[in-house]
């Protein structure tokens, strides 16, 4: 039964549909490889074993009872710590959260109960989602499960291990410049960030309220589609949610074969791009071709300006959405404030990291009287223009296929320096400004056993094109079926 | 390595209710300084007659209806305080 | 040197929905604390606002009844902001693109006398923007206790420009727009309760000067007499501090109305800085002229307006209307009387109410909806006093019975014997014979087809019988003898 744990809800749905199984032995099977694994992948901040189990045995009592609600039903998902699940903790990786237990449901977390999935742990991030490699978890970091001694990337990098590690089916994370498709990217699984608006941000807490997404994180892109199918869909508590018919995901991979016309943006193949990751997207690209697509140059030709645009309106938006955590209502409260004032300050200087500060820092600065138009303002503008060069792509390509990542997994505490760090975002960025949907599907491996990832984009709430075209390179890979040697080791003892 | 000559760390940390140690005072100035001069490149960008974007898909008049729903109950409301007296939230005083 | 006072006022006027502006947990006042939360009103982590569609219906005909340009697209900003009443620490409020622009509030201000109709002035208005209320704060010894039930409140912030000079022209001015408020069904605008809240920006300078005087905000001006209070007082204060050679520093004053003091709460020289910014959880608002039209049809007459149609439809004292149109239902309840007596008896019906009706009400401390007393009663009321068949005095004993029964006055009159008929048959008809004989002019009206003409020989019959016929028989007498004639 060691393979179990490393199935797809396509496989395990099937197991579970005729009986081979239960969901209470499949979750058991995934608490006890967690109790044994996690110390070493840190993926998760907490989970609670009684309240999953209990999970299952409903979903094992619907299904005896001819009420399965889909493929799904008792499949143990994993929640990104951002993520509100009534009576269980809700920390963002945060000291500012340690003690935090939600009394609501967030959208997302209320769709996956109806669609009867097991919610399994939460998953450790970088605080308050901001960063690009899960080091700034206040909980400590996770690890790669391809090499221990790398990052999984960030700022879902619990999310992405959990999956890689085989501690859970599938898990949610959340995209605001990268943060689902890099950390998919560095542990070799799909990880896929909707269109702005299609999935509900209600009961995440939010980083940057205008480029946040919550998306799935699987092992196979058939996966992704099931997961995205019980989450996406409009929720009336988010203004910004998006009005559409959800089709059948899943169904869909299968009716849109392609070819596409796929478009390589120029500006996201040059300097800086590791040449393994460079020659493994070649490959893909070759594929494609190979297919009947075509495959032409484009160009983004605002890129250049992606990162700055991005942290001003990220930090921005933060520095504001992050000022609830003051100490008052909720959160820590410093032992030792002599009035209310007081308390603001030393409450969120104990308990915010020193990355979550320096974001505030900066956003509060470009917002603050006289800089607004030099930063926020300009920064708006630029957006639009970033945004219409992907548009005006799409007026001669279906999608576009990029690296998403520029390196593969560095050494924890490789890229101390925030700069260099923010650097690795290059390529999801433009995506989050832009708010298109984009997944990250594995293409290959660097000589060192990494995983690669390759970026597909697709158009605006046309994810079942997207999940098709991703599918297409999947069906005709192995790489998802690869196992980290470690979880192999781990598996077997 | 610059560090923005603009950037008056003291009084942005304290309109952000911040208070830096002198250690990551230092580290920021000269962090945040690197990501400013960063982003000067910006100004380059012509942006004349460019309106600014605030949505990604942005609607009109997304609202709801005027009918009450139940709230939480003044327990559970209060579960995460961390001081509370006679179902209110305890805050030391506030002085103006 | 002569100085004049410029005053602008920030009225705060919650706004009455029954759920709150940005969630749909229940709004309203003296519940028990913390009892209408939800996560947004708490702002915990993941928490998102969605727009309260009958709060924008609200400040839009807010706007339209003070005469607001209504702006095609408005949008939410935030206002950044650290205070323990605050649960975001941000208010979502509007900044550059408020949702009424311009506009104005008309007032009166107090006459030569007081049946004398003052000077109006119309005081422009600056801008009406939609946002949200705060907590409550408790204050103790050692700590402070918050209740976030107002926390999320509708509430419009209407800005007048710095238009009023004197302490009357803000009291008159609240008191208008207080009024304008409850009869659009915007807000009870009750002080006490905090539904109307008021901030003045005080400044003096040499009459006739361009520019303004350092301003001095006044905060705490929680009842309308102590705006005007506090206001006089402000004024004086200034006055005081330039005569002995000072200057005006700028600052927000906390008003006493008790004490009739002021004291410094804070100078402001570190300026805020509110780092707004558009609200990224909300969508934009596009009114449309649909939209605008449909809550024009829900406008009600204003105060003012009606005032100066009372006065000339019905002929009324200036003294009877300055009571009736302040209050709508009044005003309504008086027209309801008229259209069931006769526009000739429209003062007679106001002096009823103003003077019997608004006494009874008050001393049984009633609401004017609670009273038993239909207006088609009072009418008749009235009819039988100006018919003659009850005296003054008798009237008003029977209305006392009315208030406290909802009997019909007739019904009361009668089993009470006190409109007597007249001593006997032949005395009412040699009466009616005068009557007719000595108005030619209404006979011959009455005869060309006039049936209404029979009226004018009623009164000279009922005053023979010093007001004790009964109405009916004098009119089947008269009709009797007219038609022999
Ligand atoms: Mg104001
Ligand atoms: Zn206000």
């Amino acid at each position: 039964m060691s393979e179990l744990v490393f199935q797809t809800i396509t496989e395990l749905s099937g197991r579970l549909a005729t009986g081979e199984i239960s969901s209470a032995e499949l979750t058991r099977t995934f608490i006890a490889r967690t109790k044994s694994l996690d110390q070493r992948v840190h993926a998760f901040n907490s989970f609670d074993a009684g309240d999953a189990l209990a999970q299952a045995v409903a979903s094992d009592e619907r299904r005896a009872a001819g009420q399965s609600r889909g493929p799904l039903d008792g499949i143990p998902v994993g929640l990104k710590d951002v993520i509100a699940v009534t009576g269980q903790p809700l920390t963002a990786s945060s000291r500012m959260l340690a003690n935090f237990v939600s009394p609501y449901d967030a959208t997302v977390t209320a769709r996956l109960k109806q669609a009867g999935a097991v919610l399994w742990g939460r998953l450790n991030c970088d605080e308050f989602a901001m960063g690009s490699s899960t080091e700034n978890s206040a909980f400590g970091p996770a690890a790669n499960p391809w090499d221990l001694a790398r990052v999984p990337g960030g700022s879902s990098g619990g999310s992405a291990a959990a999956v890689a590690a085989g501690e859970a089916v599938a898990t949610l994370g959340s995209d605001t410049g990268g943060s689902i498709r890099q950390p998919a990217a560095l542990c070799g699984v799909v990880g896929l960030k909707p269109t702005y608006g299609l999935v509900s941000r209600y009961g995440l807490v939010a980083f940057a309220s205008s480029l946040d997404q919550i998306g799935p994180m699987t092992r196979t892109v058939e996966d992704a589609a099931i997961m995205l199918g019980a989450i996406a869909g409009h929720d009336e508590n988010d203004s910004t949610s998006y009005r559409s018919q959800i089709p059948d995901y899943r169904a869909e991979l299968k009716r849109r074969p392609g070819p596409w016309r796929i478009g390589l943006p120029r500006e996201y193949f040059g300097e800086g791009l590791d040449p393994e990751i460079g020659a493994a997207v070649e490959q893909a690209v070759a594929f494609y071709r190979a297919q009947g697509c075509e495959v032409k140059p484009v160009s983004l030709p605002h890129t250049p300006y992606c990162l700055d645009t991005y942290y001003i309106i990220a930090t921005a938006e933060a520095s504001s959405n992050l000022a609830r955590f003051d100490g008052v209502r909720y959160g820590h409260r410093s032992k030792d404030a002599k009035d209310a004032v007081d308390l603001y300050f030393k409450s969120r200087s104990e308990g915010f990291g020193p990355e979550v500060k320096r974001r505030i820092i900066l956003g509060t600065y470009v917002l603050s009287s006289g800089y607004y138009d030099a930063f926020y303002l300009r920064a708006q503008k630029v957006r639009t223009l970033i945004r219409r060069d992907f548009l005006k792509a799409y007026e001669e390509v279906d999608a576009l296929l990029t690296p998403t990542s520029p390196v593969p997994a560095f050494k924890l505490g490789e890229k101390s320096d925030p700069l260099a760090l923010y650097l690795c975002d290059i390529y999801t960025i433009g995506v989050n400004l832009a708010g298109l949907p984009a997944i990250s599907v594995p293409c290959g491996f660097t000589r060192a056993g990494l995983p690669i990832g390759l970026q597909l984009i697709g158009q605006p709430f046309q994810e079942a094109d997207l999940l098709a075209l991703a599918h297409v390179y999947e069906r005709a890979h192995d790489w998802c079926r690869r196992r980290p040697a470690f979880a192999a080791v781990a598996s077997s003892g | 390595m610059s560090s923005a000559p603009d950037l008056n760390l003291d009084h942005v940390a304290h309109l952000a209710r911040l208070t830096l140690t002198a250690e990551e005072r230092a580290q920021f100035a000269q962090q945040l300084g690197d990501v400013l001069h960063h982003i000067e490149q910006l100004s380059k960008v012509d942006v004349t007659g460019i309106e600014p974007t605030a949505h990604a898909f942005p609607i009109v008049n997304v609202w709801a209806e005027d009918i009450p729903r139940p709230g939480l109950p003044v327990e559970a409301a209060l579960r995460n305080a961390p001081a509370q007296r006679d179902h209110m939230v305890a805050v030391p005083k506030v002085v103006d | 040197m002569p100085y004049e006072a410029v005053i602008g006022l920030e009225v705060h006027v919650q706004i009455k929905t029954r759920s709150k502006i940005f969630t749909r947990v229940a709004a309203g006042y003296g519940q028990p604390e913390n009892t209408l939360t939800d996560p947004v009103v708490l702002a915990l982590p993941g928490s998102l606002p969605v727009m309260n569609k009958a709060a924008l219906d609200a400040i839009i005909k807010a706007g339209l009844l003070l005469g607001c340009e209504i702006a095609p697209v408005c949008k939410w900003d935030r206002k950044n902001y650290f205070y323990p009443d605050s649960p975001k620490n941000y208010q979502i409020s509007q900044y550059d693109q408020p949702i009424c622009l311009g506009g104005h509030v008309e007032i009166e201000l107090p006459g030569p006398a007081r049946n004398v109709m003052g000077e109006h002035k119309r005081i422009p208005l600056t801008r009406i923007h939609l946002e949200e209320d705060v907590g409550k704060l408790n204050h103790f010894a050692t700590d402070s206790l918050v209740d976030y039930n107002r926390a999320g409140t509708p509430l419009m912030e209407i800005v007048s420009e710095p238009a009023l000079h004197t302490a009357e022209e803000a009291f008159a001015y609240l008191t208008s727009l207080r009024a304008t408020m409850i009869y659009g069904g915007i807000s009870d605008c009750d002080m006490e309760k905090g539904q109307l809240r008021c901030d003045a920006n005080i400044s003096i300078r040499p009459v006739g000067a361009a520019t303004l005087g350092t301003k001095v905000e006044l905060k705490n001006l929680n009842s309308i007499s102590y705006v005007r209070d506090g206001i006089a007082h402000e004024i004086k204060r200034q006055l005081g501090v330039l005569e002995r050679g000072g200057t005006i520093v700028q600052e927000t004053r906390d008003y006493d109305g008790l004490t009739g003091t002021s004291q410094s709460l804070r100078s402001k020289e570190m300026a805020h800085d509110y780092r707004y910014f558009p609200d990224p959880d909300l969508m934009p608002v596009q009114v449309d002229e649909g939209w605008k039209q449909r809550l024009r049809a829900e406008c009600p007459e204003l105060p003012f307006d009606k005032q100066r149609r009372f006065l000339e439809q019905y002929q009324l004292p200036y003294t009877l209307t300055s009571v009736l149109v302040w209050d709508r239902a009044l005003a309504d309840y008086f027209e309801a009387a008229v259209a069931s007596a006769d526009t000739s008896q429209a003062q007679a019906v106001g002096n009823w109410i103003v003077n019997d009706l608004l006494r009874e009400l008050g001393s049984a401390k009633l609401q004017l909806a609670e009273t038993k007393v239909k207006p088609a009663q009072l009418a008749a009321l009235v009819k039988l006093v100006e018919s003659g068949t009850l005296r003054t005095n008798t009237a008003k004993e029977v209305f006392v019975e009315m208030f406290a029964s909802g009997e019909a006055p007739d019904a009361i009159a009668t089993r009470r014997g006190l409109n007597s008929a007249p001593t006997d048959a032949g005395e009412l008809e040699q009466w009616c014979r005068d009557a007719i004989a000595g108005n030619p002019k209404a006979l011959a009206e009455f005869n060309a087809g006039k049936d209404s003409a029979i009226n004018a020989f009623k009164g000279p019959v009922m005053k023979a019988a010093k007001g004790k016929a009964d109405p009916k028989l004098v009119d089947a007498t008269l009709r009797r003898l007219l038609a022999t004639m």
